[in-house]
């Protein structure tokens, strides 16, 4: 983990050097004069040698400062700690709807397999893989939106302004961004189910004479959904990544749309800090995962 | 010689596998698994389309014709207009010329890279590895699009910029499949036997290796395919792929999304579509391919 952490802040560090040219004229672009560009510079700390900028960079992170943002000289952490609410708001949602829709429709599908209900969800899961989350955005705005005008089709109001409305403001995008994720956990689900049904302690209990419900809750799925923890951690890392499209096309103002606002304004502070926060989550997030997965199994022990 | 001592049941288990992995001729894989025939047969459509969209287009994908922007779809232009009065048929058939090279190039430079460093490491072993697959582990540090959209930004959009990013961060999973295999295949007899007739490393891995690699390979090309068409959709739709007017899907729908509200449904389906149709053929392939070519699924 901590070898990984440092190339991780090794290579956002770099992330400004691979700028073809003067970082700071494409920084400028059409405001270029040698003195702002002297100021950005400086103010970048690109005019020392690159060691040096490194261990500056890493002693400031070490502070909590990522630097400011070109656009707004609002501090990194500030700007990014501001939208952080929202994008916390919206990946949970998407997680729930994923984990509301893969667990059961999963385990179903490994109940009757074979059969329709295994077919059908076999078929939504490619389906769900295969569509964008931003493609899926824009057919939910288009036919519950527009057609129907039965949800608003952007926008984001405060949990503490509105409930009601902060709640319908936020199924769209999350189902947008969580049906990539249930459709592997869907298929996770499913063939762990068949794994964990074919043990002989389920054996044992169906012939003690346990109903079907009782031996898929009861026996079943704690065991099966076990290796299922692991995608669903692997998810929770990435939701930043489908955010920042999801935000874009709902106009939520999350992390992921400061990302792509800083991008087009080439706010390269920002963009280094998000890239920063998403790799250092995404980690967390695994190291997380393979806690989580030594508690629920005892038989799994890091040396 | 680093080739432990014989254990037979691995070896045992591992050899069925190589046994089953005869070649079976592409004829009989196509009738005997209708699904990768289905698969394939979308994917070449698509790709003809894409392919002699010059001849076959209705209209000039770039002609702009201010009279009559936003048509609905009708018989003149089968998908409708977009904003620009452009034929969106046109558009959506001439944006594969964009959005398949995207992805094979991608896949390209990240099995050519994610290959050659799999099995440098699996095949030397020790430092070489480890140095190798802490790199390969620093990307995957990094959410796949996040790196993707990191890189575009740095380096510039472009459509080459964006083929480099979702091709590096395409690399880890090849570096990863290709040094466990090689790991696995590496102690087994015939290589031992190869290398005590005093074959070189590089005829090794070329003759005996390479080719038992192949069918792993392969699912994962198509499955990666299908991921690289996912990014660079997402990278277009961002405005950080093709610039415009180049016809490309992702930014067809970016564009036409400001226009859903008046209705204009037309402009955001059809590239959507067409996304959805080559997404879903490449993973419908590698899976099919996986339950074809791998013989532990094989029941």
């Amino acid at each position: 983990m901590v070898p990984t952490a440092f190339l991780v802040t090794v290579a956002v560090f770099l992330l400004i050097h691979l700028t073809p040219g003067d970082p700071a004229a494409v920084i400028l672009a059409e405001s270029y004069t040698p003195q702002a560009a002297a100021a950005i510079r400086q103010d970048l700390g690109l005019d020392k040698p690159l060691p040096e900028q490194y261990l500056f960079y890493i002693v400031r992170m070490f502070h909590g400062d990522l630097g400011r943002s070109v656009r707004n000289k609002l501090p990194v952490t500030q700007a990014i700690g501001e939208r952080v609410n929202a994008t916390l708001e919206l990946g949970f949602a998407a997680l729930l709807w994923s984990l509301l829709v893969a667990i059961p429709l999963g385990t179903l599908a490994a109940l009757r397999r074979g059969r329709a209900p295994d077919i059908i969800a076999s078929g939504l899961t490619v389906a769900g893989i295969s569509v964008p989350n931003f493609v899926l955005g824009i057919l939910l705005i288009l036919v519950l939106g527009l057609l129907l005008r039965a949800l608003p089709v952007g926008g984001y109001i405060a949990l503490g302004d509105s409930v009601p409305d902060n709640l319908s403001h936020v199924i769209m995008p999350a189902v947008a961004l969580g049906t990539f994720g249930a459709a592997s956990t869907m298929r996770f689900t499913r063939s762990s189910m068949i794994e964990v049904l074919n043990q002989d302690y389920i054996r044992t209990a169906r012939a003690k004479g346990a109903g079907a419900w009782r031996v898929v809750n009861r026996h079943a799925l704690k065991n099966a959904l076990i290796p299922v923890v692991t995608i669903v951690g692997l998810q929770v890392g990435a939701i930043l990544e489908g955010a920042l499209v999801t935000e874009t096309v709902f106009s939520w103002p999350g992390v992921g749309k400061l990302a792509v606002e800083s991008i087009f304004s080439r706010d390269f502070p920002v963009v280094q800090g998000i890239v920063l926060l998403s790799a250092l989550s995404y980690m967390f997030a695994n190291l997380l995962v393979d806690l989580v997965y030594a508690w629920l199994d005892p038989r799994i022990s890091y040396s | 010689m680093s080739t432990a001592a014989p254990t037979f049941g691995p070896v045992k288990e591992r050899a069925v596998g190589i046994e089953e992995r005869q070649p079976t001729g592409l004829r009989e894989l196509l009738l005997d698994h209708p699904r990768i025939l289905i698969s394939l047969s979308l994917l070449v459509l698509l790709a003809v389309v894409a392919l002699l969209s010059p001849w076959i287009a209705p209209h000039n994908p770039l002609l702009v014709d201010a009279d009559n922007p936003r048509l609905p779809p009708g018989p003149g232009h089968l998908l409708g207009t977009d904003e620009l009065g452009r034929d969106v048929l046109s558009r959506v058939m001439w944006g594969g010329r964009i959005s398949l090279p995207v992805a094979f190039v991608a896949v390209g430079v990240g099995l050519i890279v994610g290959g050659v460093t799999g099995v440098t490491a699996g095949y030397r072993g020790g430092a070489t590895d480890l140095l190798l697959m802490r790199l390969v582990d620093g990307i995957l540090a990094f959410p796949a699009l996040i790196l993707a959209i990191a890189l575009v930004a740095a380096l510039g959009p472009s459509l080459k910029n964006a083929m480099i990013a979702i091709g590096v961060v395409q690399i880890p999973v090849y570096a990863r499949l290709t040094r466990a295999q090689v790991l696995q295949l590496k102690s087994l007899d015939f290589v031992t036997a190869a290398r005590a007739l005093g074959a070189s490393p590089i005829w090794i891995v070329a003759r005996h290796l390479v080719p038992n690699l192949l069918n792993p390979l392969i699912v994962q090309i198509s499955l990666s395919a299908a991921s690289a068409m996912l990014a660079e959709a997402t990278l277009s739709f961002l405005g950080l792929s093709a610039p415009p007017p180049t016809p490309d899907w992702g930014f067809m729908i970016n564009t036409g999304q400001s226009f859903l509200v008046n209705g204009d449904w037309w402009m955001t389906v059809g590239p959507g579509a067409a996304i959805c149709l080559a997404v879903f053929g490449f993973n419908w392939l590698g899976d099919a391919l996986r339950d074809a070519l791998d013989p532990r699924l094989r029941r």
